[in-house]
């Protein structure tokens, strides 16, 4: 129901007493108006500024937030005020459709901020007046097409478990994705410019002999020319069966323009190659050699603004019908009137209105051969009006193709510009994310720790750990944890994960130094500056870095740890634990990067003394046991 | 014959005067500005003192019912399409258009085509606080569209007709023109006593005072506002 109903419906209802006595039947009982309130002033306090309305006002939407009793939620017993977290230049609007009825569209609010506070308030954005609809769906549809663009973009990403097909189809599509795609491109790409120049210069006339006069290249080196033909055929034909073997639906592949394109190009050999040398047929055979140009058009492939300009016609496709359709209204029309006018003259080139035709698109596209030329006063005077209104009808309907053109043109530009730029956010988003997920990794050894300590009553370390991490960390951590525990699986570093999933362990990782820079702003361990530097060192130079305690044990309880945590990826058992040596040092290697905070920490005797009483000489097996069911001890509180 | 003269002699003059408009360039924007006039009334109604002793209604009611009004008719004054306009959205599924004729003619007192807010806050104390006797004199005046003191069965018809289309089409049992008729014969039939065809003032308040149904009825809308 819209505001006017609201206010209005006291008139109306009064108004149905008209009704009452032609009415045969008594009428239903009105429904009574329980809270019989006088109407009274709401205060909404949106993120400081406090605006004021009468509750009626808002009452008149009951669907929408500040209509319904869901604004309760948001009520302020102290400050006797409704308050909302948000933004109070959107909060106008909203406020206005409550107030006349219309919603109105800022123009200097960005389109998707302005759908969220509409979300957020329960308004559907169809209700947009018409002042401002247009606006709104234009600013709508441009945002859309930019996403779109940039989820086009994810088709280029690898996925890693693609058949061979599948790989062969995306070599085919995005070129630059690897080398061999590239050099087909290119190599497909040289042939058809091979094919092309071929055709052209077999036709040109090279070299007379004395006794012939001059003979077109084609029929001096017919063996060349045919070799070369049957070379790029070859070529051709070989890239149209791969493509269609790797494509993913071969029917919508043999159904669109390009494959389309493709087999005209090359059929005309074949037919040739099956047809006999008849007389009759070659005819047609002559005719056929036509359609090689059509090779020509296999550039587009390699071409974008060939691409833009196909692109451009078809959605121009209703424009240049109607100046196809004017022009040859205008024509037939001109054609009519120059041969009515030109028939009396003697020796006249106007036999007939289709010859008139000739004269008449001469003239109207202002080319003006000359070759009919009329010679009457009356056809003279025709003439002129008919290149006249030539220029007119060509004119009217170019500048909308144009613009189309430059529209389409322009939105290519900024889809290249942008995966430019999207490269670089990407990367840096990345390492902003991984600095919150090393962050929980971190303080989950922190909270290790401290879990245990609380057991054993040093509340020092709980201030310590109060400082490096916020409640809410804390909570979000504990969280985590507990999932963790569910699926017993752990968190690991991402780049861990995909490292020791999918390349050589061995290898040294300096790119994983940003991420752990961008951390350091987390949590205050002193050692992650150094560890930034050691990274490719082996297990001995660890403890010359470090100058927290380093034993053996402790050493020896990170690469424990580290184990456990990188099960999910190695799927072993506690038992891989009794690795040998080698694997154990590669543990150790990459261990380095997230063990710092393990290593600030003092004393994991605590740790062994807490219950189970095992040194650091026992076997690894046993301290990681204890670690991991003291750990499922304490998280039980 | 004289009129379709007339109307080829202005068609003519407009065509000439186009023809001169083309010749010498004028475009059609110039000389149209002049012939737009501001018909924005505004008005404002009596204060608040006079239109409480003039209704039933209390000081915050009136507030309450300005505050709406005005909202919705910042110039003051409404006019019939406004009104239709309102009628179709309470009405969506019928055609409100001749109905709200008919009460936008009964609010109009004074037949000027625009109904101010005290015409309308008048018959609304009338309707919502006043005697059974007023309430039905507006019935009344409602039902009798010339305003000539008589209710004639086209009248009826028409009125009736009216409030059917409120319903609009999808209905059960579906309408029949025959189905008004019959509604209008049994009205007449309660109301016209001395059978002369028409339905006086007198005749109609006496009926309807005689009858349980419409007294009862009629009080249902007096806590509206």
């Amino acid at each position: 129901m819209a505001a006017g109903v609201a206010a209005w419906l006291p008139f109306a209802r009064a108004a149905a007493i008209g009704w009452m006595p032609v009415a045969n039947c008594p009428m239903p009982l009105a429904p009574r108006d329980q809270s019989k309130r006088q109407d009274e002033l709401i205060v909404l306090n949106v993120s400081g500024r406090r605006f004021q309305t009468w509750r009626t006002t808002l009452d008149r939407y009951p669907d929408t937030l500040l209509g319904s009793t869901e604004k309760e939620f948001f009520y302020n017993e102290e400050t006797k005020e409704y308050f909302f977290d948000r933004d109070p230049d959107a909060f106008r609007s909203v406020l206005n459709f409550y107030r006349t009825g219309k919603l109105h569209y800022p123009r200097y609010e960005c389109i998707s901020a302005y759908d969220e506070e509409l979300a957020f308030f329960g308004i559907i954005p169809e209700i947009i007046g018409d002042c401002c609809y247009e606006e709104y769906k234009d600013r709508k549809r441009e945002n859309a097409e930019r996403l779109m663009d940039d989820q086009e973009e994810n088709k280029d990403v690898k996925l890693p478990n693609m058949n061979f097909r599948e790989t062969m189809w995306r070599a085919f599509e995005n070129p630059h994705t690897s080398t061999m795609a590239l050099v087909f491109y290119y190599v497909t790409g040289f042939f058809i410019a091979i094919s092309v120049i071929t055709n052209v210069v077999e036709t040109v006339p090279c070299g007379s002999t004395p006794n012939q006069k001059d003979v077109p290249c084609g029929e001096r080196y017919t063996v060349a020319f045919f070799c070369m033909d049957t070379a790029c055929v070859m070529i051709f034909t070989v890239e149209y069966l791969m493509r269609l073997f790797a494509a993913p639906s071969r029917y919508r592949f043999m159904r669109s323009v390009m494959s389309i394109i493709d087999v005209v190009a090359i059929l005309p050999y074949y037919i040739g190659l099956v047809m006999t040398n008849n007389e009759d047929v070659s005819g047609a055979f002559v005719t056929l050699r036509v359609f090689r140009v059509f090779r020509i058009f296999k550039f587009s492939r390699h071409s974008q603004g060939l691409r833009i300009l196909g692109y451009t016609l078809k959605s121009c496709a209703s424009e240049l019908g109607f100046l196809l359709f004017s022009l040859t209204m205008a024509i037939i029309i001109f054609a009519t009137v120059m041969f009515y006018a030109e028939k009396g003259s003697s020796s006249s080139k106007f036999t007939s209105i289709p010859a008139s035709f000739w004269y008449t698109i001469v003239t109207m596209t202002t080319l003006g051969y000359g070759d009919m030329v009329p010679k009457t006063i009356a056809g003279k005077i025709f003439g002129s009006i008919c290149s006249l209104s030539g220029v007119l009808v060509i004119a009217l309907p170019v500048p909308v193709i144009v613009s189309n053109f430059s529209r389409i043109y322009h939105q290519n530009q900024r889809a290249d510009k942008r995966r430019a730029q999207k490269k670089a956010r990407l990367s840096r988003i990345r390492i902003a994310k991984m600095g919150s997920s090393n962050a929980y990794l971190q303080s989950k050894r922190n909270g290790l720790f401290n879990e245990l300590l609380y057991l054993t009553g040093s509340e020092g370390e709980e201030l310590h750990r109060s400082k490096t991490t916020s409640l809410l960390e804390s909570q979000h951590h504990h969280l985590l944890h507990c999932l963790e525990k569910t699926t017993a699986h752990e968190f690991v570093d991402e780049q861990m994960y995909e490292q020791n999933c999918t390349e050589n362990p061995l290898q040294s990782f300096p790119s994983q130094s940003p991420s752990l820079s961008s951390h350091e702003g987390f949590t205050s361990t002193c050692c992650s500056r150094r560890s930034h530097k050691s990274i490719p060192l082996p297990n001995s130079s660890m403890s010359t870095t470090h100058t927290h305690m380093h034993s053996q044990g402790l050493q020896e309880l990170s690469a424990i740890d580290i184990q456990c945590v990188e099960q999910p990826c190695h799927g072993t058992s506690r038992s891989s634990l009794n690795l040998n040596p080698n694997e154990k040092s590669q543990l150790n290697n990459r261990a380095q990067q997230i063990t710092t905070a393990i290593i600030s920490l003092p004393s994991p005797p605590p740790l062994t003394s807490d219950g189970v009483g095992h040194g650091p000489p026992n076997p690894p097996a046993t301290i990681s046991t204890t670690v991991s069911s003291n750990i499922v001890k304490v998280s039980a509180l | 014959m004289s009129s379709r003269r007339r109307r080829c002699k202005r068609q003519l003059i407009k065509f000439t005067q186009h023809i001169a408009r083309l010749i010498s360039g004028t475009l059609k924007s110039d000389n149209e500005d002049e012939e737009l006039e501001s018909t924005t009334e505004r008005y404002q109604p009596e204060n608040l003192e006079q239109l409480q002793s003039q209704t039933h209604f209390s000081r915050q009611e009136l507030q309450l019912l300005y505050r709406g009004f005005k909202n919705e008719c910042p110039s003051g004054v409404v006019n019939e399409d406004t009104f239709k306009n309102i009628y179709a959205l309470f009405f969506p599924m019928g055609d409100s258009a001749k109905y709200a004729y008919f009460l936008f003619n009964a609010f109009d007192k004074d037949q000027n085509g625009s109904l101010s807010f005290e015409e309308l806050v008048c018959d609304l104390s009338v309707l919502l606080r006043g005697t059974t006797e007023e309430k039905l004199n507006w019935a009344f005046n409602l039902y009798d569209i010339n305003k000539d003191g008589h209710i004639t069965k086209e009248e009826m018809f028409d009125t009736l007709k009216s409030i059917y289309d409120l319903m609009g089409k999808s209905i059960h049992p579906r309408l029949k023109d025959e189905a008004v008729r019959q509604h209008v014969r049994m009205f007449f039939q309660k109301m016209d006593i001395n059978q002369d065809g028409v339905v006086t003032i007198d005749e109609f308040i006496d009926c309807c005072q005689k009858d349980e149904n419409i007294m009862q009825s009629l009080k249902i809308f007096d806590n509206a506002v």
